[in-house]
């Protein structure tokens, strides 16, 4: 990427200076130095007028850029509509513009250019227009893949409903969201057509004496390669070096858009002094934070104590830091993100469960399920085998042997995350932590799953951090509920208390907003105004307290400790 | 309006088998059912958006509100611009005003005209598609899972403005969701579906406390409830 800027910025600089400063000199014809090598007065030699070809290369840069810009810009914007066409013609005009680019990209570029040269004349003129055809199907073939992904979005369906042209949604829907990939692809289609020029001239279809570009002195120095080959060495090496510096830019420009830079600065965690675990805690966690570079701190000093046979429901919005608690207990954390805490002590194995069930869609879910044993407690093939059925039949999979054989495609969802709660049980798990498990299940099999995950308990005295933005899941499943709010943990009560006991306001308003089958229909459902800060925005006082009825300066200047407030319940509030 | 014989082929996949269904002006119409059973389907049919055969009366002009607020703004355009598509029959000097007047029915600021998409909370953004939608005059609204992308502490003001429009401006309402509870509280009939059919439709209490179908039975002792 840096190469690639300096060099195009060179040849930017190249062009503009080199006419004025070496113009006359590359034009000075001397017969007493025809047709010479390399000498300390002509250090790539002349050609046979005697013109100095050094000062030649460096003249011949502008109009060489200048020939590439053209036929690109031709490329363009000739490719771009033509790309464009089939998202605003009628159906038959469409499939027949679609048809024609997807035969011209088929179609030798370089031929393709030859020939549209040689029918528009030969000189510079020619030979752009040729590059320029020469480039067109490719932008045609990206402009068309792009629209296309665009065309599919929700808000160009909203357009068509409210009966927009289809001209304007190309103009103003279809082409913003496509211009930036297009115009990345312009740099490299600048090098492109750069090489295309050059190669053009040298085949003696481009630009035609007195005029000359690199690809010229080249065709001009070839023929003495064998006697004097520095005289053909100049412009070959502009020509490699400016196609080069295009792609490089190119390239990085590409690869900089995909993804943001790797920042450079490390995330820092904090390191606070380390405390004894609870012996008999299966996931005893103290003041853990998560944080990401540029002071991104999604998990704030939470701490958490889950006890065998305990079902912990751990509850927040989106950005409220619970996925990442899980990650962080789980060991997931991903890159750049770190992980500080007093203590991270798990008392025994832990199985994770997704919201997505994550099995391999290639292989059988029997063998996937088979692999942990294997791997984790080399158990033979068969001996594997039976427990992976064995487990299968303990999460009610019908037919498990059947089930075992089969591929993840051919389950439903619910069966899925059964199949993936059967995995987490062929170790023996001390935690599950499960990561919104039901969310992408319908209600009736959210139950059978929220049943499951109980029955499991019961039977194997295993414990479960279930992780959910829905409060009314969490209450009907866990016995302990702890309430996330930008990074911290705000309330921590028992289940029992959640629907008339919770104390701290936004628990209050989240269950008050939530509609239920027994909530009062004549009056208006509550709801939070405002929105939850982000967690690079999370300020000193109680993160709650813009959105809060009951926040006085307190609150906004100083944040509350999560304190006692009864049996099992602590809030972190002035105001409870 | 009124829904007759409407049925949507994929291929020999039936995805709505032959739905008739009644929505009285001004009244709105929960549709619930699971992910499959075509109650998405049939909303895009109605909005047009899917070919289908049957017949569709009494709905000249429908508009649609879709599931995820963040794909369905155009991230290039403001507020103000998406807005105003639904205004190009007025002549231009008009729009303002109007896109103005819309906003402020679905309880936004005006000043919110002149913001891009990504500087609104999820809440904010339906908002705006629901005030985009109203802008074409729709005869009928089809919410399609409009605050399943949203978070609870803000789904409750969407909620109360899809009650509110239906109060002020008579608007008839398609209301579609997966959750029981939110359909009882904003819908004055529910019908239900399954495999592609209505398996019960009725008023919302009636559907509710006296169940006829074992499907709808199964799906409310299915909703989630806090223990008191």
């Amino acid at each position: 990427m840096r190469a690639g800027l300096a060099i195009v910025a060179a040849l930017i600089v190249l062009a503009i200076i080199g006419p004025p400063l070496w113009g006359d000199q590359a034009e000075a014809i001397n017969s007493a130095a025809i047709l010479q090598g390399a000498s300390a007065a002509h250090p790539l030699g002349t050609d046979n007028l005697g013109r100095d070809l050094l000062a030649r290369v460096l003249v011949a840069g502008r109009f060489t850029l200048m020939l590439a810009l053209l036929a690109t810009a031709i490329g363009a914007v000739v490719g771009t509509v033509l790309g464009a066409l089939p998202a605003v013609l009628p159906r038959k005009g469409a499939r027949f513009v679609t048809g024609l680019v997807n035969a011209l990209v088929a179609f030798p570029g370089l031929l393709l250019a030859m020939f549209v040269a040689v029918i528009a004349g030969l000189g510079a003129k020619g030979a752009v227009l040729g590059i320029g055809a020469a480039i067109a199907p490719g932008f045609a073939r990206l402009t068309q893949t792009l629209a296309a992904s665009v065309a599919g979005a929700d808000y160009v369906s909203a357009a068509r409903m409210l009966g927009v042209p289809r001209g304007r949604i190309l103009a103003r829907h279809v082409l913003p969201n496509i211009a930036e990939p297009l115009i990345l692809n312009l740099t490299q289609a600048m090098g492109g057509a750069l090489l295309g020029l050059a190669g053009m001239s040298f085949l003696g279809l481009g630009v035609q004496p007195p005029s000359f570009d690199w690809g010229r002195l080249l065709f001009d120095g070839f023929a003495r390669i064998y006697l004097t080959p520095e005289v053909a060495l100049g412009p070959a090496v502009a020509v490699a070096l400016a196609g080069i510096g295009f792609n490089l830019l190119g390239d990085g420009l590409v690869k900089k858009a995909r993804r943001a830079r790797p920042s450079t600065d490390k995330a820092v965690a904090p390191r606070p002094e380390p405390v004894a675990a609870d012996p008999e805690a299966v996931l005893d966690v103290r003041e853990l934070t998560v944080a990401f570079p540029g002071g991104v701190t999604p998990v704030r000093e939470l701490s958490l104590t889950i006890r065998p046979g305990e079902i912990v429901g751990l509850v927040g919005e989106s950005g409220s830091g619970k996925s990442l608690t899980a990650a962080a207990v789980g060991g997931l954390v991903p890159y750049p993100g770190v992980v500080g805490a007093s203590l991270l002590h798990r008392g025994g194995e832990v199985a994770m469960v997704f919201q997505e069930p994550a099995l391999n869609p290639a292989l059988k879910v029997g063998g996937q399920l088979a692999e942990v044993a294997i791997v984790r407690d080399g158990l033979s093939r068969a001996e594997a085998r039976e427990r992976a059925i064995d487990r299968l039949g303990r999460v009610h999979l019908p037919d498990p042997a059947r089930s075992a054989k089969s591929h993840p495609h051919e389950l439903s969802g619910g069966m899925r995350q059964r199949a993936v709660i059967a995995m987490g049980l062929m170790g023996s798990p001390k935690l599950i932590v499960a990561d919104e498990p039901t969310t992408a299940l319908d209600v009736t099999v959210q139950g059978q799953i929220l049943k499951l995950l109980r029955e499991v308990v019961d039977q194997t005295g295993s414990a479960v951090l279930f992780i959910s933005h829905d409060i009314a899941v969490v209450g009907e499943l866990c016995d302990r509920v702890v309430v996330m709010y930008a990074g911290r943990v705000v309330e921590e009560l028992p289940v029992k208390e959640l629907a008339a006991g919770a104390a701290h306001p936004y628990t209050r308003a989240l269950i008050a907003s939530l509609p239920d089958m027994e909530t009062d229909r004549s009056r208006p459902l509550a709801s939070i105004p405002g929105r939850q800060p982000a967690p690079a925005d999370v300020g000193e006082g109680c993160a709650f307290a813009p959105r809060c009825a009951l926040a006085t300066e307190r609150c906004a200047a100083e944040r509350p400790p999560l304190t006692v407030y009864g049996p099992a319940h602590r809030v972190a509030c002035w105001e409870a | 309006m009124r829904i007759e014989n409407l049925t949507v082929r994929y291929g020999s996949f039936v995805a709505v088998d032959d739905v008739s269904l009644e929505i009285p002006t001004g009244s709105i119409v929960g549709l619930v059912g699971e992910s499959g059973s075509g109650k998405s389907t049939l909303a895009r049919a109605v909005s047009g958006l899917v070919p289908y055969t049957g017949a569709l009366t009494g709905a000249e002009r429908v508009q649609m509100v879709f599931q995820n607020p963040y794909a369905s703004l155009d991230p290039r355009m403001t507020v103000g611009g998406s807005v105003a598509e639904a205004l190009l029959r007025l002549p231009s000097g008009r729009r303002a005003a109007e896109v103005e007047r819309l906003l402020d029915l679905v309880a936004l600021p005006g000043s919110v005209a002149g913001r891009y998409p990504r500087e609104l909370s999820g809440g904010q953004r339906q908002r705006v598609a629901i005030a985009r939608a109203l802008g074409a005059e729709p005869s009928l609204l089809v919410a399609d899972e409009i605050t399943s992308a949203l978070d609870v502490s803000v789904q409750g003001a969407v909620l109360n403005l899809v009650r509110s429009l239906r109060e002020e401006l008579g608007l008839s309402i398609l209301f579609i969701s997966h959750n029981l509870a939110v359909v009882r509280y904003v819908c004055d009939s529910i019908a239900v579906m399954h495999r592609g059919r209505v398996v019960e439709a009725g008023p919302t209490d009636q559907v509710t406390l006296e169940p006829a179908h074992d499907y709808t039975r199964s799906l409310l002792s299915a909703v989630p409830r806090l223990t008191t």
